[in-house]
Formats: C-alpha cells, structure tokens, sequence
C-alpha cells in the first residue's frame, strides 16, 4: 500500500533523475569533471582576389555534415558584398557578389567546430546516380576492371580495397592506366575514377573533400576521400590507405568534383586556410552546443539564469546533499547534533573558513558565548531577551576574532561574517541548557557531534567535482530526493542502538 | 557488528526508527498529539474519564500573575510547578517545603520567592517547551510517595512506566530518583530503572547508567523483588489512557500516593525506549503478538487479560 506507493515515487524520481542525467553526460556530452577540456577548432578560410573595377562574384564551399565535427559557430566578414548561402547537392554554398569594385578584395570565413566524442553517420540521402558517360575503350576497360575486382572480393569492405589497390598502381594494370590516363594521377582523380566504377555497379558513391585537423597550422592540408551508401549508411574510405576508415582529424567540407572555390571577374585568387586548436573548458562548448541542439531543454535549465544567480545556486545546491547526509548521520548511525540543520549551515561556512580555521572560530564562539550565557543566567533575563542578547554577544565575539586575527595578519578574511549567526546563538543557548539539566557531558557530545557531523558533510561539499556535478547536473536532487525519501522508511537499528543495547545483547534471557 | 544486528534483532530490540517508522507515526495520529503534549488537557481528560490525577492548585497563564505567585499558592506548603508541555522531565520544579519567606526544594535546596518567580516567567517565555513557543505553568499537588519506595529512592517520588498499545499494558517499569538524578524519575538525568513483570507487579532487574544494579547505588538497599502494590489499579488506568487519548501506542506514567493511591501524572506519544534495557528484553515480539490480536479485545479486563496472560 503505502509502502509501494513510496518505493515507485521514489523510483520513478531515482528514475527520471539519472534519465536526464544520462541524456546530458551522453549526449549533450556535459563532462562529470571540473576541468576538461575539448577539442575546439577555429578554421579561418580567406579568400583574396584582385579585382579591376567589374562586377566580381566568388563562391565557396562551407563545411557540410561531417562525421568527426559539429559546427558550433560561424561567422561571414563580407564589407560591402552581399552574401548569400545556398544548399545544393548535399553541399553548402557562399555566394558574395558586388556590382563593381576596384582593389585586392579579401572575403572571410570563419567557423568554430567541436571533434564529437563519437563518430556519428551522415543522414543524407544519396542523389540520383548518373550512369557515367564512358565511351570506348574507357567503357570496356572500366567493365573489365570491375569484373576483375569483383571475382576477387567478398564484400563491400574488400571490393573497396581491391579499388585502390588497383588505382594506386597504375603501372601493374593496364586498364587502370588507361582510366586514369596519367602515369601519376592526383588522388581526386582516383576517387572520381573510383566513383564512376561503382556508379557503373549501381552503388551511390561520392568525392568528399576536407580538411586534415590535426596540427595548427596557416595552411592546413586538403585531403579528400569516398564515401560509399551502403545499406542506408554512408561510409567513408580513405584512398591512401587502401580503403580503411578515414582518421578522426578529418573534416567533411564537401562534395562533388567541383574545387573549393570559384572566382569571376577578378584576377590572381588565392585561398589561405588556416586552423587553431582551440582548448576551452569541456563544460562550456558543452553548454553551447546544446543550447544548439537543444534549445528548449536549454531554456528550463539554470545555466540560462543570470550569472548571480548561478553563483548562489553553485552554493544552494549543495545543501540538499548536506540535508542527506545530516539523515545519514542521524537516522542511520544516531549521532546527536544540535539542531538539525545546523551542521549543513556550518558545513558551508568552513567552505569559506577552510576548516581548521572554521572549527577553532566555532568552538571559539560557542566557548565565549556560553560563558556570557552563564552568566546572563544570573541576571534573570526573560528569554526573548536574553536570546537577542545572546545574538548580539555572538556578533560582536565574531566582529572582535575578525578584527584580531586581521592585525595578525591570518588568512581569515570577510569570509566569517557567512558564519551562521543565528543559528549560533540558538545552538548557544541549547548548549547552556543542555548543560543545565542534562550536564556538561551531554551538552559537549552533542557539541562535538555537531562539529563531527558538519566536517564530514564540509569534505563532501568541499570537493570541487561534486560541487560540478551538483550544479551541472541539478537533475540528481530528484535522486537525492529519491533516496532520502527511502531512508525516511528505514526502521533498522541505528548504529548506536548497538552500544545503547549492549546489556540486552550480553545477557541471553527469555522473554 | 552485524552479528550485534542479528543478535538485537532475534532479542526483539525495538530501535528508534522502528518506533518511529512502524509504531508511532503508524498508530498515533497527529491530531491527539496535543492532548498528551499538554498536561493541563490530559488532565482534564483524566478527569472526565474517572481516572485519578494529582490535584491541579493553578494555572499561570501570563507573566502579570507571576507577580501574585506568593498569594496564590500560600494555603500550600508543597507544589509542585511545572511547565504544560515540557519534555523529558525538564522545568519541573518541587517544593517541599517552606522556610519562612523561602521555598525548600524537594533536593534540600532552598529558593527565594524571586528564583520561583523567575523559573515561572521562563516557563511562560516557553524555554522548556517543545516547540518553544508560549507556555502555561502548572502548580500542583506534591504526590508523596508510597512507604514501599521509601528505601530504593533517594528523595523524589519514583513513577511507574507501562507502555500501552490498543490499550493493552505491552511493558513496565519504576523510576527511582537517585542523587544524581536530583530527586528527579528521568533516566537520562540518572534515575534507575526497574523492570516490573506485567503479570504480577514484581520488579526484575534495574539498570542504571547503562549498567544492571540490584541495590540502590545512594541507600543501598534492594531493588529487585519488590511487589508494587495496586498493581491490577494501575494496569487499569494504563489500559483506559488508549480510550482517553486515542493514541494506540503510548507511555503511562502514574506515581503512587501515600494516601490517594495510583494517581496519573502524565502520558507520553513517544515513549523511550530504554524500558527494554530495564526489562533485560525487547519490545518488538509483544508488539507484534498485539497486533495480531487486539481486535479480538474489546473490555479493559479483556485487555488486561490478555496482557498478564501472555507478558510475564
């Protein structure tokens, strides 16, 4: 009854917890660790021309689906051009034209691409495949290398392979050298070639060209390399190395045999392409791109509040984890402390005392303040004064240690002034009591249970990687909630029932 | 260590959580809560029901009256002041005795009429009660203890414990004020604790301090075998506190008059738990045998039955 109905509602939130959890380490590629850092990418194309005072026109191709990158960002620097970007033949296009103009005209492109995590596989569709135009005897010789090539493979893996074996040693076959024409074909020749034979077989191939990212450089290397469609996936092979996967630093730009760039009207083009690596923290380009892929998820988030904002949730957040373990440490083990709360507030304040500093400024406090309690204790004082006395005593004992250690030049600095006053002067005033009715040895173990409890919950809040965790991935307090709604039905022993019942466990007696 | 588990657990150990979890916020409903929380309202329902409490000289309301203490209670020479809703014991004061314009506690200790005054106004202020807020102060009759609990208590009036559950008496035990404890019956504050056989009224074995005792560490004398007299009496205003209250699972405190005889003092929602230790046994065995079979049970005498049949 009851019971299950708290064991699903927890389950579901355990559930729903580690759901978005998962989605957002997975697949927005949030990282579990403060300072990682990921691969960014600053590609920066400039496209020079001398133009004579006539219309000019250039295009160039922008970085289409790549298996390796994601765009992150991109951005045009075009003056007095007007600028179009088309979408043609699975290829992005830039188009800049300007009716007349006179001078060296430089035309800029820059883009930010992150390497993803995990290949992913291109999405588009294949066009429609053009039987080549062959005539004879490039037909024939074509046919004929085909059949050769398929009689000694398995598969599309092998049938590749054999490909560029073939392509790549042109002086063995003859009916090679006679596609390729030259002696020393250019690689793109090879694809193209490569293209039209498994055109010829009916299987969708295309020519991608790209960019090699794997040093900094001014001129980055252009490679280039085929892409099969197969079984509704593309796949790519890399021609230099007869026919294997293409290495992750390449970039798809585009496809097709047409070239890079095309310039009218002007005189004496010439293309620099130049990349950086670009390290930010991971969890940056993380929060970027899924603002991108994302963006309602992103929207509902906090990492969409304004910075002040985010600076105190860094801090709020921790709390639940605090509250948890408080449960921990008093429902499961039965350490006594002061208030239930307090060790979590006091937790977060040695966060800002570190926690020598923190637990000599407490015991400091409780001691001065307890004696001007037991002294008030004299005066007979009704007590919503003398706790308001005692609040005052506090903040003048913190203000006076404040000032003193400042002029010893100790590293304590404003951080005292978060210490939790209030609560201080409450756990002052419980403590006095305690001691009244119950001795000073319960009120010190109570004492000492509280500054044990709140150093154990301060090394967990302290740790810069739960503090990330906690922010970045705020979905855990439904598991936190989760939990600790199980642990509001745990009716097991507390650990200190052991030693409380000690003398029930010697004696063995019947009821 | 979890070989301790095991053995607390075959022992039938109920522990705090379980308590807790399974019996007081199971069986108790929030609503009653007030009416034992508040001794003035269980008084009053004592009352009504027939059952016999020490009795109530006045209450203290505001601090304005705390002026008039010394007129209001100057036909008595012993009272005993104590906050509404306090807990554990704390705040109580009891005053034996007076000398001249001074009051004598029940400790030998003596109190100026402006200590009392001061003791009250933080009464009021809600220093002892739970949830601190506001408070009323109660001035009662001072219970003087049966002549059987003259050698095991020191000073005070020692008070019998019976866990109730559906009003059927589950566990008991005495609490003998020692030096220590100030002449005051709390556990915690070093009282003794006896068990008592449910059938017969028989004390067993004492713990104090956490540890078994036969004698009473300030006189001496022995405290186990000693047969509490009206112990059918008292079985009997424990058993109908669960019709008075409404609480299924409750702590009974009565003490024992020297002239009026058993006499309720107060009732507890979340009775302690170290009534085991002074029974050298768990409660949880019992608990459960009762759950099995409280409906069968209608009358106080079926309850009471049941109770010395099955808890010897």
């Amino acid at each position: 009854m009851k019971k299950v109905q708290l064991f699903i509602l927890s389950g579901m939130l355990i559930f729903l917890g580690s759901g978005i959890f998962i989605f957002k380490y997975h697949f927005l590629n949030f990282p579990l660790t403060p300072n990682k850092t990921s691969n960014l990418w600053d590609i920066e194309i400039r496209l020079s021309v001398d133009a004579d005072n006539k219309s000019l026109k250039a295009s160039l191709f922008l970085p289409g689906e790549s298996e390796n990158f994601t765009i992150i960002s991109e951005h045009f620097l075009s003056g007095k051009y007007g600028l179009i970007t088309e979408k043609k033949n699975n290829n992005r296009k830039a188009v800049w034209s300007i009716r007349k103009i006179k001078g060296r005209q430089d035309l800029y492109y820059r883009v930010l691409v992150q390497k993803t995590a995990n290949k992913k596989p291109g999405k588009l569709k294949p066009g429609k495949i053009s039987t080549p135009a062959l005539d004879e005897p490039y037909l024939s010789a074509a046919n004929r290398l085909w059949n050769d090539i398929y009689k000694h493979s398995a598969d599309l893996n092998t049938v590749i392979g054999n490909l560029f074996k073939h392509l790549n040693s042109p002086g063995i076959d003859e009916n090679v050298a006679l596609l390729l024409g030259k002696e020393t074909a250019s690689t793109t020749k090879k694809i193209e070639t490569a293209v039209k034979l498994l055109a010829l077989a009916g299987i969708p191939a295309q020519l991608v060209h790209g960019f090699d990212l794997r040093e900094e450089t001014l001129q980055v290397k252009m490679v280039s390399w085929l892409e099969v469609y197969y079984q509704k996936k593309w796949k790519s092979y890399n021609p230099d190395n007869s026919g294997r996967d293409i290495p992750g630093s390449y970039i798809a730009w585009w496809r097709g045999s047409e070239p890079l760039y095309k310039i009218r009207g002007g005189t004496n083009p010439h293309i620099q392409i130049a990349a950086q690596k670009n390290e930010t923290e991971a969890i940056q380009s993380a929060i970027v791109q899924s603002k991108l892929t994302s963006p309602h998820f992103f929207k509902f988030s906090l990492l969409n509040l304004p910075i002040q904002n985010q600076i105190i949730y860094r801090v709020i957040l921790l709390i639940p984890l605090g509250a948890l373990l408080v449960v921990i440490f008093r429902n499961i083990i039965g350490i006594k402390t002061f208030g239930t709360f307090m060790p979590v507030l006091i937790a977060l304040s040695f966060r800002e005392t570190q926690l020598l500093w923190g637990i000599i400024l407490f015991s400091l406090v409780i001691a001065i303040g307890l004696a001007i309690r037991f002294y008030l204790e004299n005066l007979k004082l009704l007590v919503v004064p003398r706790l308001s006395a005692i609040l005052i005593a506090v903040i003048i004992i913190i203000a006076g240690l404040n000032i003193l250690t400042y002029n010893m030049g100790l590293p304590l600095g404003l951080s005292v002034s978060l210490f939790p006053i209030v609560i201080l002067s409450m756990a002052i005033e419980r403590m006095s009591i305690l001691w009244d009715e119950r001795g000073p040895g319960e009120a010190l173990s109570q004492g000492l249970g509280t500054l044990f409890v709140s150093t154990a919950i301060y090394y967990v809040i302290k740790n810069q990687i739960i503090e990330h965790i906690m922010f970045f991935f705020p979905e855990l307090l439904f598991i936190l909630f989760g939990i600790t709604l199980l642990l509001g039905r745990y009716s097991g022993f507390r650990l200190i029932e052991l030693y409380r019942f000690k003398e029930l466990v010697r004696k063995t007696k019947n009821v | 260590m979890f070989n301790y588990f095991k053995l607390l657990s075959q022992k039938g150990v109920l522990g705090i959580n379980n308590r807790n979890a399974n019996y007081t916020l199971k069986y108790n409903s929030r609503n009653k809560y007030p009416l034992v929380d508040n001794k003035l309202k269980t008084k009053q329902l004592a009352i009504e029901a027939g059952i016999p409490v020490p009795e109530l000289y006045a209450v203290i309301e505001i601090e304005r009256q705390i002026q008039d203490i010394d007129d209001i209670i100057k036909h008595q020479d012993a009272f005993v002041v104590k906050p509404a809703c306090g807990s554990g014991g704390n705040g109580i004061v009891v005053i034996a005795d007076r000398a001249r314009d001074m009051y004598r506690k029940a400790s030998g200790n003596v109190m100026t009429s402006d200590e009392l005054k001061y003791h009250i106004s933080n009464i009021l202020s809600g220093l002892y009660s739970l949830g601190g807020q506001s408070d009323k102060a109660i001035i009662e009759y001072r219970v003087q203890p049966d002549l059987i609990f003259e050698p095991i208590s020191y000073m005070g009036v020692p008070d019998i414990r019976i866990i109730v559950f559906f009003g059927i008496p589950v566990m008991s035990m005495v609490r003998l004020p020692t030096q220590m404890s100030d002449g005051k019956a709390n556990l915690h504050q070093g009282a003794i604790g006896a068990g008592v056989n449910i059938a017969t009224g028989i004390t067993l074995s004492a713990v104090w301090k956490d540890t078994i005792i036969t004698r009473h560490p300030n006189t001496g004398h022995p405290i186990t075998n000693i047969k509490i007299p009206f112990w059918k009496k008292l079985l009997d205003i424990a058993s109908r506190c669960y019709e008075m209250t409404g609480l299924a699972y409750q702590g009974v405190d009565i003490v024992l008059d020297k002239n009026q005889g058993p006499m309720l003092l107060e009732i507890n929602a979340r009775p302690g738990l170290n009534i085991q230790i002074a029974n050298q046994s768990g409660l949880l065995k019992r608990l459960k045998w009762i759950e099995q079979h409280y409906h069968e049970l209608n009358s106080i005498d079926d309850k009471i039955q049941f109770a010395v049949r099955h808890f010897k």
